[in-house]
């Protein structure tokens, strides 16, 4: 398998606040690597260094063999690079095909407007928008800006896609046709990073996981192995015995 | 060497008025993420206010600035409510377009009412003499006026609880609301101190140089380059950063024409600007 | 194509209209109402570019215009340069400057450029006030001599109205191209949220820094053609803040964003404007009422005359752009 993102040594501070300090980890092709911890530990401002929305103060970044550290995102996008935001950023007053018209059109193929186009319908019908193609992306629900988001990021045609939180905010159903989907593209071949705080989501769906707390790297590993290691579960609950015993009364169960 | 003494010391006497006019557009851009386009013609009401009241009543003009900032007050709470309240939250364009349509009004009935000749405010004080230098007694009490109304503004702020309304829909507006603060009552009072402020600069300004309805323009200008250099959300800053303004002209007027002045105002507007985002002593609201 | 949408046909008929009506019957009084009228759909086409298309408020759009003036004067008085030539040179010469410009302001988001617009505009005309080539405040006058190679005075200012015809029908067009191509969709996107558009590919700088001298080009054109035909120009009449913030008012008032928005507001704003500027009683309201429409404009029908036609018929999307 080959690596396809490789993150070394990255940090990046604002003024005196340290979000994100020398964070190491690699993303090989087809895997889906989840990224986890707690609130603030650092996770949306990784994305933004790996994108090239904020610069990183140190470390590197490489992706498909590129040194992607000093890029900004429109370049990162060219190379394969697309992602999704935590909260959902609508081209409000374009229609939901003209939204990932965009994504196509200045996406890794750089299509001209009537290829994209095409593209666009196509992959609006497999996120499942493609009854709403002609609605303003701003009369859509939460749940289909969510999917908008998504569609616009694969119009791009990425070999990587960054989903930040892709879940939040979704009721149960929703969750489970998203999670198809997230399936559906790493089956197509595009690798996946992505941040998410639902855990069953995150458990059945990574093929690893690394955790991030207070910027620092935590634990990296399969699904499990993370999930059972104490440092993690102190990080997140507080106390460690807690996760342990509560597995052992069969109050908590790991799904697969 | 000795003139550019004077004209330092007359510059930043007369920067103290910038900063209080750059404190209007300050806090309203600070507490409501408006950009406040009648800034400009509010000063200048300012003026026509002070020439009204001087030739009304023929007392200190200093004095006349207490009724300058009623009437401030007031024509704030106008605006506000005419074109400021329904562009809250809406677009920066529509924010700008509407105070701007109303700056068209304003300069527009004031032209009808005034027409665009110059107009003086009579007033004088008499000046300090130190040594060889005299030091224009209106100088001096417009920029003491200034940092009085500066402190008394500072005192709102941090000692009422009005002020500290404001504060803190300056700082989140949905969390204020939450905490039972009417945000529209806070908003549309900081707007009409905001034009208060602009009023009362202008009706300084009127007691040192003639002015015409068109006069605010320049200290429009002016008061948006020294919001830029002080940053948002610190009234005293915007003080400062006007007294420095105001130190730079008098360094430079002795060596330079004045229509040029705007134009290196200009300059340091976009020079700052595009160096310092985050403005020098403050924090940048996004626009 | 662009031949293939109606709307490029409207344009076209439109123009023929404009070329034909004063035409016929040699109406001169005509013409002379036509090409203000043309010069106001010049200015808010071109500056629907900027508002409408990138959201980006210019405030001081008309420094295109009245440098385009100034170029193309000096060229055909002071050189004796060919009439269109000096206007394509002096088109060439302002959206080259316009581009170098913008890539230093449009670093600049929503307000801050506005504001840097209008300092832009200021700057320019305290420049050229003290430029001695130029004529300083006194400006630049035109001699007779210049009207010769066009056939004398009375044949140059028709020859003048159809070149200015021509620049309104190109504004148009050039707008409908571009609310059509794969780049107005990148402009759009930055006028929804330009960060997104940013993450989605669009490299904005570059795009914003095209579209401002795009926006540039057809009124410095304008300006140069409207300054000969009247003979003379000075920093007053050339950089008129005045009008600047009167094409954003046509903008608005017509519904920004579209193409027919901008010419249809132009039209019915200069028809308002020298109903008002004639009249003895209301010209000392004409920026009250300008500021009164705009205000209006903005609180109850911000997409203007056409977004409440948009919203009538939803089908006129697709015919009227």
């Amino acid at each position: 398998m080959n690596t396809l993102l490789e993150v070394r040594g990255v940090s990046k501070r604002f003024g005196g606040l340290v979000a994100v300090s020398d964070v190491s980890f690699s993303i090989n092709e087809g895997e889906i690597l989840g990224l986890i911890g707690p609130n603030g530990a650092g996770k949306t401002t990784l994305f933004n260094v790996v994108n090239g929305v904020y610069k990183a103060d140190q470390g590197a970044i490489t992706f498909a063999g590129k040194d992607i550290t000093r890029c900004s995102p429109d370049q990162v996008v060219h190379l394969g690079l697309a992602r999704t935001h935590q909260i959902v950023k609508p081209l409000n007053d374009l229609t939901v095909l003209d939204n990932v018209t965009v994504g196509a059109c200045f996406g890794r193929e750089y299509l001209d407007k009537t290829e994209a186009r095409k593209v666009a319908a196509e992959v609006l019908q497999q996120v499942g928008l493609g009854d709403r193609v002609d609605m303003l992306a701003r009369s859509l629900t939460i749940a289909g800006k969510k999917r908008l988001e998504v569609a616009r990021a694969l119009a791009a045609k990425p070999k990587l896609l960054l989903l930040d939180e892709v879940l939040a905010g979704l009721n149960p159903t929703e969750v489970a046709t998203m999670i198809e989907l997230v399936r559906k593209i790493r089956d197509s071949g595009i690798s996946v990073l992505m941040i998410e705080h639902l855990m069953q989501a995150i458990m059945s769906l990574s093929d690893r996981i690394v955790v991030l707390n207070l910027g620092r790297k935590l634990a990296e590993g399969k699904p499990d192995e993370v999930v059972h290691n104490s440092a993690v579960v102190e990080a997140y609950l507080g106390f460690p015995d807690a996760v342990h015993k509560m597995t052992l009364a069969g109050k908590l169960t790991w799904r697969k | 060497m000795s003139g550019i003494l004077a004209s330092m010391i007359d510059g930043v006497l007369v920067g103290a008025v910038y900063g209080l006019a750059a404190m209007g557009l300050s806090l309203i851009w600070g507490v409501m993420d408006v950009i406040n386009l009648t800034h400009g013609s509010m000063i200048a009401l300012g003026m026509f206010c002070m020439y009204l009241l001087f030739a009304a009543v023929h007392i200190n003009a200093y004095v006349l600035l207490l009724p300058t900032i009623g009437f401030g007050l007031i024509i704030g709470l106008v605006v506000y409510w005419m074109a400021v309240h329904w562009v809250v939250g809406r677009s920066m364009l529509m924010s700008l377009l509407s105070t701007f349509a109303v700056n068209m009004m304003v300069i527009g009935i004031g032209t009808a009412i005034w027409s665009t000749s110059p107009y003086n405010v009579n007033f004088l004080l008499p000046g300090i003499t130190i040594g060889a230098y005299t030091f224009t007694g209106n100088h001096i009490a417009a920029a003491v006026s200034a940092v009085v109304i500066a402190l008394a503004l500072q005192f709102f702020l941090y000692r009422t609880r009005t002020g500290k309304a404001i504060r803190a829909v300056a700082d989140n507006r949905d969390a204020a609301e939450l905490m039972g603060i009417s945000s529209t009552a806070v908003l549309s009072i900081a707007f009409a101190i905001g034009i208060a402020l602009a009023c009362t600069s202008g009706a300084l300004v009127s007691t040192l140089f003639p002015f015409t309805i068109l006069s605010g323009g320049v200290y429009q200008l002016k008061s948006f380059v020294v919001t830029i250099l002080a940053g948002l959300g610190k009234p005293f800053g915007a003080l400062v950063a006007g007294v420095l303004l105001g130190l730079l002209e008098g360094v430079v007027t002795p060596f330079i024409a004045v229509s040029w002045i705007p134009l290196i105002e200009f300059g340091l507007f976009v020079v700052v600007l595009v160096a310092f985002p985050q403005g020098i002593f403050g924090k940048r609201a996004t626009a | 194509m662009i031949l293939r949408r109606p709307f490029f046909w409207i344009i076209l008929l439109v123009a023929a209209g404009f070329i034909y009506a004063p035409l016929h019957g040699n109406n001169v009084s005509l013409r002379e109402d036509l090409i203000l009228i043309a010069i106001a759909i010049i200015l808010a086409s071109n500056l629907n570019l900027m508002i409408g298309y990138t959201g980006y408020v210019n405030f001081g759009h008309i420094v295109f215009y009245g440098l385009g003036g100034y170029v193309g004067l000096y060229l055909t008085t002071m050189r004796g340069w060919n009439l269109v030539l000096s206007a394509l040179v002096a088109g060439a010469v302002v959206s080259f400057c316009a581009f170098l410009f913008g890539l230093a302001i449009l670093r600049l988001r929503g307000a801050y450029f506005a504001l840097a617009t209008i300092g832009i505009l200021q700057a320019v005309q305290a420049f050229v006030s003290n430029f001695d080539p130029w004529g300083r405040s006194t400006g630049m006058y035109l001699s007779f001599e210049s009207y010769r190679p066009l056939g004398g005075a009375r044949h140059a200012l028709w020859i003048t109205y159809y070149l200015i015809v021509a620049v309104m029908a190109l504004s148009m067009i050039v707008s409908l191209t571009i609310k059509n191509s794969k780049f107005g969709l990148g402009l759009f996107a930055i006028r929804e949220d330009e960060d997104a558009a940013v993450v989605l590919g669009v490299n904005a700088t570059v795009y914003k820094a095209i579209v401002y001298s795009v926006s540039a080009f057809l009124p410095a054109v304008a300006g140069a053609l409207m300054f000969f035909k009247n003979g003379m120009i000075d920093p007053s009449i050339a950089f008129e803040y005045m009008l600047s913030l009167e094409g954003i008012v046509m903008l608005m008032l017509g519904g920004q964003g579209s193409v027919i928005g901008a010419a249809l507001g132009g039209a019915l704003y200069e028809k308002l404007r020298s109903y008002l500027l004639t009249s003895p009683v209301l010209s000392n309201f004409h920026l009250v009422i300008a500021g009164g429409l705009l205000l209006l404009v903005v609180l109850f029908a911000p997409g203007g005359l056409i977004g409440w036609l948009y919203r009538l018929v939803p089908r006129a999307r697709k015919v009227i752009e």
